[in-house]
């Protein structure tokens, strides 16, 4: 084994010292905080940090993409949101702003010079569609912001291969640096604390799908809506085609939206299938006081959590809650959702009538190809079972891979003391700190999807991030790194984000 | 927004003791109506006090209507609107002589330009700069303690 290496020694070791690491020939870096993945996460922590007058160089981010905002706007795009075209998120929620003002809304009512977003958003939602921002314009803000806080010198290229506690207190993050960049294989960072956002670990396919691809070796005419399928739209502009969607939220709306542009644009003929697992048929819950509104096979929510989960009742509530009554809590406001977008209605409407969308309730059994080349779905639902042909499928359920998929997360799972929440994700409290992977004075946090099932719900969103940031960021205050950012340091940081200045 | 309840009665005392103190201050004098200043001062002080005070009972009677809301969100427009039957409420209470420390109406277009121009102000405050001094309130359902 090379010098600068792993070492058996150290990968069967949960707990390493100095000694050890020296003794393998890794070379090892000081660092106060490392945080590890560099995507929204990672930013939206380390902005916090700053603001709270951590300087840039007691934060190292470990990360193998150039830009916080990369995998989300490859997703966004893949996922067909073009820059122009409007997220999913609410004004006020804003990854560049910790304070949410201006929102959204006011900033592109001042570039444009035009009172429109904003009368839009005061009738929102009875009047108008939820107002939300262009994707582009959310990205040109982290632009500027990430160039604010100096994000570029706190960035340290490579893949994170592990976290392991440290026998003094706090931890070593193992990095495995690009190929030629370093003297050794591995370099080490030893710091007091750190803070996991990866993201998501992975796609899933439903058990159909994957087993049609790796059967026919098919990657073509089954695809994931977030995996690059632009073959699909372009084939449909060649010749008439069906194309089947599989499931319910908002990607499906996406794709459909794209679907359907496309045809009216481009005067095409395609038909679209649209399978519901659930399929809804109107309002739905419990009782009155949780009734969510639904039809025509969708749920329908502004957002990807009821609003208040981001501080209101449900936020409060779930912070109350733990084990069982808190995965019941989840499965009572969860369950796959769309916005009733008002374009979205009327594009369904007019396939509906026209007989081009066809929407049903069903799960399928098995896809196979047949000698022409159309996909055949045998689809069980509540009209018995059908056979359904199409030229593509579009899973667009977005099932989600085990967390353990992810590296550093096995190995925190084996090694680190952490364990897995409700609904089967990284436990953490309410601050944050991952549960059972506190190491002497140092602590360890964890931050966005992998954290789903916790207090706070809304782990895997803008806002959510910037919950989990300060609460992160309080505990570290209470820990004596960095400040606690009072209602002046809080005003005075603001009039410094809204002259541009650095922090 | 999205307030829970004491979030919502904290947030109306705040706002109401700040931004509704700053504006009854300023516009008081420029208010139609006759009498010594200091009188239409403390009858101006008083109104803003009985719409805190009032407020508290409205602000359950808000709670409660919220709960049919999947969402469990009070939009910016309810925010608002439910100043006009607030301030029909209060004009009727001091017309009745039912506002202690409040012996005689106040003008009906100086009570209007009052109500009106407190109520805007600490609406504009509560849906943006509140979040600027206070940065966990948002998180908190509006809680300031």
């Amino acid at each position: 084994m090379d010098a600068g290496d792993l070492t058996p020694e150290l990968l069967g070791a949960a707990v390493w010292d100095d000694a050890m690491v020296a003794a393998a020939g890794i070379p090892v870096h000081d660092v106060p905080f490392v945080t590890v993945g560099g995507g929204m996460g990672s930013f939206v922590t380390a902005d916090y940090l700053r603001i709270a007058g951590v300087p840039a160089s007691d934060i190292r981010v470990l990360s193998n993409i150039d830009h916080p905002w990369q995998t989300y706007q490859y997703l966004t795009r893949v996922s067909q949101i073009p820059e122009p075209e409007r997220i999913r998120s609410d004004s006020s929620s804003r990854p560049d702003n910790i304070w949410g003002f201006p929102s959204y809304a006011l900033s592109e009512a001042w570039r444009d010079r035009t009172l429109r977003p904003l009368v839009h958003i005061l009738g929102e939602p009875i009047f108008a569609d939820y107002w939300t921002p262009q994707a582009g314009t959310v990205f040109a803000s982290l632009r500027r912001e990430s160039a604010r806080i100096g994000y570029d010198a706190m960035l340290v290229k490579g893949v994170v291969r592990m976290v392991r506690r440290r026998a003094a207190g706090g931890y070593f993050t193992v990095l495995t640096p690009p190929a030629g960049s370093s003297a050794t294989k591995r370099v080490v960072y030893r710091s007091r604390f750190v803070h996991l956002a990866v993201g998501y670990p992975g796609l899933r396919f439903l058990p159909d799908l994957q087993e049609f691809r790796t059967r026919h070796s098919d990657y073509e005419h089954v695809v994931n809506a977030y995996e690059p399928h632009e073959h699909v739209y372009e084939f449909l502009k060649t010749k008439p085609g069906t194309v089947l969607i599989r499931g319910g939220g908002i990607v499906s709306s996406r794709v459909l939206q794209r679907l359907i542009d496309d045809r009216e644009r481009l005067g095409l003929q395609t038909q679209i299938v649209h399978v519901f697992r659930t399929f809804v048929t109107g309002a739905h819950g419990p009782h009155w006081w949780a009734r969510r509104k639904g039809g025509d096979g969708f749920a329908y929510q502004g957002f990807n959590y009821p609003k208040s989960v981001w501080g209101g009742q449900l936020k409060a509530r779930m912070r109350r809650l733990e084990g069982q009554e808190r995965a019941k809590q989840y499965a009572e406001m969860g369950g796959t959702n769309t916005p009733k977008r008002r374009r979205w209605q009327k594009q369904l409407r007019q396939g509906r009538q026209g007989g081009w969308y066809r929407a049903m309730q069903g799960v399928a059994q098995k896809v196979w190809p047949d000698t022409d080349g159309t996909l055949v779905s045998l689809i069980n639902g509540d009209n018995g079972t059908v056979e359904v042909r199409a030229d593509y499928i579009i899973d667009c359920t977005g099932l989600e891979a085990d967390i353990a998929e992810h590296r550093v997360l096995a190995d925190l799972l084996e090694h680190g003391g952490a364990g897995r929440n409700p609904l089967g994700r990284l436990e953490v409290e309410r601050h944050f700190e991952v549960k059972g992977t506190a190491s002497g004075d140092g602590a360890l946090y964890a931050s966005g999807a992998t954290t789903l099932g916790g207090y706070f719900p809304g782990v895997d969103t803008f806002l959510g991030l910037q919950i989990a940031a300060q609460e992160i960021t309080d505990d570290l205050a209470r820990r004596g790194f960095g400040r606690r950012i009072g209602p002046i340091r809080s005003t005075t940081q603001w009039v410094r984000w809204a002259l541009g200045r650095p922090v | 927004m999205v307030p829970v309840l004491l979030g919502r009665i904290q947030t109306r005392i705040f706002l109401l003791a700040v931004v509704g103190s700053v504006i009854t201050a300023l516009i008081t004098p420029v208010l139609p109506g006759g009498g010594p200043l200091a009188d239409r001062y403390r009858t101006a002080f008083v109104v803003l006090g009985a719409v805190a005070v009032l407020g508290v009972a409205w602000e359950l009677l808000y709670h409660l209507l919220m709960q049919f809301r999947w969402e469990k969100d009070w939009p910016s427009l309810f925010g608002l609107l439910t100043g006009v039957p607030e301030a029909v409420v209060l004009w009727l209470l001091l017309r009745a002589g039912a506002v202690p420390g409040v012996e005689t109406a106040p003008p009906v277009a100086a009570f209007v330009l009052q109500f009106a121009a407190v109520w805007t102000a600490v609406w504009l405050a509560a849906n943006g700069p509140m979040r600027v001094p206070f940065l966990r309130w948002r998180f908190r359902g509006g809680r300031l303690t």
